[in-house]
């Protein structure tokens, strides 16, 4: 007989993976979504670093110099709760936000 | 081993990795996440950190499902700091064993208001007496969040919350809240802090800061809840900073009993600022409450007064 699954599980509630919960999505959860501008971004990285959700993604480019450089790519849907801080911080480019709120399934 | 700091600019930051996964639990909004997400971030030491009971804990790590990517423990709510310090003294004694090999780990003992200011205190209390080395972290959020909104000893003066809700007997806390970041100095430890996630290059400084000196630590920092401070989800961070710039919660440390003011708001701003977009603070606005915020705010003046004095005694101090 195939074992119960509360009988795999380890003992002392350890959990072995670290960084396991990326397996549970949060982007359910969201009822706000947020748009990313681009022409507006100033990649000041703010809203990276203000995520509560580290659902800011990041891809890495070569500068002209061959060196690593950080450059804001789109949200991470899979577990962005739709706050809003993002889009409330952003300073977007002369007055214009680079991170808009809208309604979700719109 | 790093010698030299790690840089803090957010391009050079966003080159690394996160040490705190997504996927956590925490509501829409929340500072908690913020305030990990920074202090992990402000070094490249091996961390274990343990943690209290609290919303943090419950939420970031559900069987199975861990968004930590250090080693983490919880024991229960009372003993994060007797935990962070077992660990720290078992460690100690390996690598004077020989058994292990000496990586430079740091140890955290984190924790809510609830599990820091009551709840926990007296083995933070005893932690930080016996000198371990290992700093404790408060993410004040400044209530019971996580079982729903009950007052804590962290809870300001006049918000409403469950246990003390404001009505016909009492308009909200009668009480002031206590001041930990003191009492923790009180300790004579090597070095203390407050800080807040809206300032994130001051808060990773400090813990910098922290991480060089040996001996235990304490940092509060300030972790807004908007389910808890009926406020809207997206200002977690807006409000964080307004607690700053009307000195609601001064940004200060104190290394070797010198303290020093590290952020000095350029203007004032009334505390009216920071209480008017908080839902628990809404019955304080009443006419007939108007003395409440008369109090809260020569309150929070008296204060500001008395740590600019200590501050400007810690720098003369050190011009002598």
């Amino acid at each position: 007989m195939s074992k119960k699954f509360w009988e795999e599980l380890p003992q002392g509630s350890v959990v072995l993976e670290a960084g396991s919960s990326a397996k549970f999505k949060t982007g359910g959860w969201r009822s706000m979504r947020p748009k990313w501008i681009e022409e507006n971004c100033i990649q000041c990285m703010f809203c990276w670093m203000y995520c509560p959700d580290m659902s800011v993604k990041v891809k890495i480019e070569k500068d002209n110099k061959g060196e690593d450089k950080a450059v804001r790519a789109d949200f991470d849907f899979d577990y962005c709760k739709g706050c809003g801080i993002c889009a409330l911080e952003c300073p977007g480019k002369k007055g214009k936000k680079a991170i808009v709120m809208e309604e979700e399934g719109k | 081993m790093t010698t030299t700091a790690k840089p803090l600019g957010l391009k050079k930051l966003a080159l690394g990795e996160d040490r705190f996964s997504y996927g956590h639990r925490m509501c829409a909004g929340c500072g908690a996440p913020i305030v990990v997400k920074q202090v992990l971030m402000a070094t490249d030491y091996p961390i274990i950190a343990t943690n209290a009971t609290g919303c943090l804990e419950v939420s970031s790590c559900i069987q199975q499902f861990t968004a930590w990517k250090i080693p983490w423990m919880h024991s229960a709510f009372e003993n994060s700091a007797a935990t962070a310090s077992g660990i720290e003294a078992m460690y100690r004694s390996l690598v004077k064993q020989g058994k292990l090999e000496d990586r430079n780990v740091k140890f955290i003992a984190f924790g809510g208001d609830g599990g820091t200011y009551d709840i926990g205190f007296q083995s933070l209390s005893g932690a930080m007496e016996r000198g371990h080395d290992m700093m404790y972290i408060c993410y004040d959020n400044g209530a019971y969040m996580n079982t729903g909104i009950q007052r804590s000893s962290a809870t300001p003066f006049g918000a409403n919350t469950t246990t003390c809700p404001a009505g016909d007997v009492i308009p909200g806390k009668p009480q002031q809240r206590k001041d930990l970041t003191r009492i923790m100095a009180a300790h004579g430890i090597p070095y203390v802090a407050q800080a807040s996630p809206s300032y994130h290059t001051d808060l990773m400084k400090k813990v910098q800061k922290a991480f060089e000196i040996k001996g235990p630590k304490f940092m509060n920092i300030i972790a807004p809840c908007n389910r808890g401070w009926r406020s809207r989800t997206n200002d977690a961070i807006t409000l964080a900073k307004l607690a700053v710039e009307t000195c609601y919660w001064p940004l200060y440390e104190i290394e070797n009993g010198v303290t020093k003011v590290t952020v000095k708001p350029k203007e004032k701003k009334p505390l009216v600022d920071f209480l008017k977009p908080q839902g628990r603070f809404k019955h304080m606005f009443a006419p007939e409450n108007e003395d409440m915020l008369k109090q809260a705010q020569e309150y929070v003046d008296a204060q500001w007064d008395r740590l600019l004095k200590e501050s400007a005694a810690g720098e003369s101090e050190k011009a002598e």
